[in-house]
């Protein structure tokens, strides 16, 4: 159909292969089928943005990326690694979530460990840094999001803006070949989600390879080389951003759209 | 009824010493059974929310049963009845240490499960999608705050524990309430004598709830 004509176009005006690339994709929970023969390339440096209402799969989808949720069928690469569907990844699931970073919703920040070391963790224990290393690079990209006088503090004595820009440092830490977004800004305060967005418009300057789940509809025209609307488990437009929001052809995406954009 | 009995301090006073003997045993049933049990209660805990119900089912039978059973009666099983299987006897020492352990093993695992459980799934997300194994999110990620999580209930349950120890007289460990039992033989110092029992215990248990409350309160911020 006309939607996987226009996912080649796209995929192939980048210019490089895809880094992400899911053919055939299916998830269920129990009875419900939330993603359905889900196709989908991501090309190096490309700027993906998943809209869609709550419900339609938008989640499960970039957390199939990174291993977080298991799928049925089909099959996910990521920069040469493949993710199989019911668990038979075998290795390639850790290689790709060392090479995956993600942002969620609600932090996620550890508790228990200083800011500092909240960005060191990983490279400590999974690169096998010193502390002295892991810090240097820690400090680096604590400064980088503006956090660097809050290093030794602890998540909670931070804003939720702040704590966001650090699990942003922190995914960081690991020099991710890609990164997810699952609605970063959505359990902010209002006057809080500007930091974040800039510190997101920041790493796409960089030419990071972003896959972003938001309800923040300007920054999505603003950053995304395409949008992707998902309604019930299926994709069913994608485009760019100006095509995708001014002209959609699918009755679903207008009528979605008609909803958020009208506040 | 006419009240014509008076606290005779000096007897309490002068039963002191002869309880003290009972204090290392009281200390090293409760601490080294605790301290076992700790082991215990990790693995069977861990294991009732493992992946595969080969897993968890063992680690249920034995929470049910080691839980569902008084303390008195495993002492008793232990100590009079395993001998009768094994073909030899066990010191009453062992029997307390494993009957405190098995005991207080099965509370624990269930506090390890909770505690465990109660940590929110986001976190281990994060630890996994930072490229941390399963292993290694449990353990830089869960577990220390898991273990925080379950101090209190910990506490609890060590004061239970040593509280627990005091049944063991029975078996004939030469712990604090045996102590008494023989000193209020020779000297009939009953009032005295359980009173001082009763003051050495909270001294215990006071000490175990302070211990707890600062590792508590260091924890939350360090
Ligand atoms: N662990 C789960 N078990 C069962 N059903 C689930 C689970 N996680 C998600 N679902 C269901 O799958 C569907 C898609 O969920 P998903 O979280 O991907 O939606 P979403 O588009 O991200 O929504 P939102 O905007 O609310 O975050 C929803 O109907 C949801 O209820
Ligand atoms: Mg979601």
């Amino acid at each position: 159909m006309n939607d996987s004509a226009n996912r080649q176009e796209t995929a192939q005006s980048s210019g490089s292969s895809p880094i992400v690339r899911l053919e055939g994709v299916n998830k269920h929970f129990g009875r419900l089928h939330v993603m359905q023969d889900i196709d989908l390339s991501v090309a190096q440096g490309e700027v993906v943005v998943i809209i869609g209402a709550s419900g339609s799969g938008k989640s499960t989808l970039i957390r199939c990326v990174n291993g977080l949720e298991p799928f049925q069928s089909g099959r996910i690469e990521v920069d040469g690694k493949t993710l199989l569907p019911n668990g038979a990844s075998g290795k390639s699931l850790q290689a790709v979530r060392t090479e995956v970073g993600m942002v969620f919703q609600q932090f996620n920040l550890f508790p228990h460990l200083s800011i500092r070391d909240n960005v060191t963790l990983a490279p400590r224990k999974v690169r096998g840094m010193t502390r002295r290393q892991a810090n240097a690079i820690a400090d680096r990209l604590l400064e980088r999001v503006g956090i660097s006088d809050q290093a030794d503090k602890h998540p909670t004595q931070l804003s939720g803006g702040q704590q966001q820009r650090v699990a942003l440092a922190r995914a960081l830490a690991m020099e991710p070949r890609l990164m997810l977004f699952d609605e970063p800004t959505s359990a902010l305060d209002p006057e809080m989600i500007g930091e974040v967005l800039d510190a997101m418009r920041e790493l796409v300057n960089d030419g990071m390879t972003m896959m972003i789940v938001t309800h923040e509809m300007g920054f999505a025209r603003e950053v995304a080389d395409r949008v992707v609307f998902v309604h019930g488990g299926q994709i069913v437009e994608q485009g760019p951003p100006d095509q995708l929001f001014d002209q959609p052809r699918h009755e679903r995406t207008q009528a979605f759209l008609s909803r958020v954009l009208k506040h | 009824m006419e009240f014509n009995f008076q606290f005779d301090w000096q007897a309490a006073i002068d039963s002191l010493p002869f309880l003290l003997k009972g204090l290392p045993y009281t200390l090293l049933i409760s601490f080294a059974g605790l301290a076992i049990g700790f082991v215990i209660g990790i693995v069977f805990g861990l294991m009732r929310i493992g992946p595969s119900r080969w897993i968890r089912w063992p680690a249920v039978v034995y929470v049910e049963v080691f839980r569902g059973t008084p303390v008195l009666v495993q002492v008793l099983f232990i100590f009079y009845g395993l001998p009768t299987l094994l073909g030899g006897p066990i010191d009453a020492l062992t029997a307390g240490i494993a009957a405190i352990a098995l005991n207080a093993g099965a509370y624990i695992s269930e506090i390890v499960r909770g505690g465990v459980q109660s940590i929110e799934r986001g976190q281990r997300e994060a630890g996994l999608s930072l490229g941390l194994s399963p292993p290694q999110t449990f353990r830089y990620v869960i577990w220390p705050q898991a273990l925080r999580r379950m101090i209190p209930a910990l506490g609890n349950q060590g004061i239970v524990s040593i509280k627990d120890t005091s049944l063991f007289s029975v078996i004939g460990v030469g712990e604090l309430v045996r102590q008494g039992q023989v000193y209020i033989a020779n000297t009939f110092t009953a009032l005295e004598v359980y009173f001082m029992i009763a003051l050495l215990y909270l001294a215990i248990t006071l000490s175990l709830s302070l211990a707890l409350s600062l590792l508590e309160r260091k924890g939350l911020v360090g």
